[in-house]
């Protein structure tokens, strides 16, 4: 197979593989009540994914971040939640700073 | 059809001092530049964030056609680190819920679910009125996913310009805005268990399962914070 055909049909298995887990709760959803435990249990694994998802980015990224430090990448997570913090749940000030300590401290 | 106010105001969510628009930018832009590398035309870069939409998959797309994974591979790993959002969805949809809203809002709308999207809206949904709020849920996502297809497409033509030390830069923004926004809703026992508890198990599994350790991470540490929580009666 040519490489573009390759392309084409891993965009269409990505997008189903995608599509297949949000559709799939969007049913579920009809069925489950707001009030419900099953609802506050959903909720925690949604939060607790997520926030795997995230420990992965910046502990084993992929992509070029990997090619950063571990330790920088830390300590600029590290300051950007106390600017977060410090300026009252402002997300655009830490969001751009993050990107700007990364550079910085990579190139020192 | 759909409350022009109430989706205007999910619209206007990318203005403003918690802007997802800034952090969606960068990663697209990188993604964008990404797909160029990993030889992508740029009509395929843009269908990969319309249809797709979730970067994570989308990046996991990008390497594994670099090391010539087969479609099947791909498939799978792309369901594995995209199943999140089928928990994600559960834990948002029941909110959004109104009986006199069509069913078909939801089965399109779902498609516009993501982190982003989704901390938006779980931030900003007790605002609304619960006749309207999928009205709200649509104006989040066609705002963050037109800036997200757009922004792939600027990366992609801007992808000659961007060395590694600006890519570097755009990557982290994207983790930095969603734990900053993890943190701001960390408002009760059993959320903040979840959250930390992913945090950490989630790099740990990672060593043991490359494929599997979101779903196990989520799965052990979601349940302790639930049952933790119960425990305490939050």
């Amino acid at each position: 197979m040519e490489s573009n055909q390759i392309i084409i049909l891993a965009i269409i298995a990505t997008s189903l593989a995608t599509f297949i887990s949000r559709f799939m709760g969007a049913i579920t959803s009809k069925k489950v009540s707001v009030k419900s435990k099953l609802f506050q249990w959903f909720n925690c694994v949604a939060y607790s994914t997520l926030a795997a998802l995230l420990g992965r980015m910046i502990i084993f990224p992929a992509g070029v971040l990997a090619d950063s430090e571990l330790i920088i990448r830390i300590v600029v997570l590290i300051i950007c939640i106390i600017i977060f913090i410090l300026t009252k749940k402002n997300l655009v000030i830490p969001t751009i700073f993050s990107a700007i300590f990364l550079s910085l401290l990579t190139n020192l | 059809m759909i409350n022009l106010k109430v989706f205007l105001t999910g619209l206007q969510s990318l203005k403003g001092s918690k802007s997802p628009a800034i952090p969606l930018a960068a990663c697209f832009i990188a993604l964008g530049a990404l797909l160029k590398d990993a030889g992508f035309n740029l009509q395929q870069s843009t269908a990969s964030s319309l249809f797709t939409y979730a970067l994570p998959g989308q990046l996991v797309m990008a390497e594994s056609l670099l090391v010539g994974a087969s479609i099947i591979n791909i498939f799978i790993a792309v369901w594995l680190v995209n199943f999140r959002l089928y928990p994600m969805t559960v834990s948002l949809f029941p909110l959004l819920e109104h009986k006199a809203q069509p069913k078909w809002k939801y089965y399109l709308s779902c498609h516009f679910l993501a982190v982003t999207s989704w901390l938006i809206a779980k931030d900003g949904y007790q605002k609304i009125d619960k006749k309207h709020r999928i009205d709200f849920w649509i104006g989040i996502g066609m705002g963050t996913w037109s800036t997200a297809i757009l922004m792939t497409l600027l990366g992609y033509l801007s992808a000659d310009y961007l060395n590694k030390d600006m890519l570097i830069g755009l990557a982290i923004v994207n983790p930095v805005y969603f734990f900053c926004m993890m943190i701001g809703a960390m408002k009760n026992l059993s959320i903040s268990i979840a959250v930390v508890g992913g945090t950490i198990l989630g790099p740990v599994i990672y060593l043991v399962s490359t494929e599997w350790a979101l779903l196990f991470a989520g799965l052990i540490a979601g349940t302790a914070a639930f049952l933790l929580g119960e425990k305490s009666g939050k």
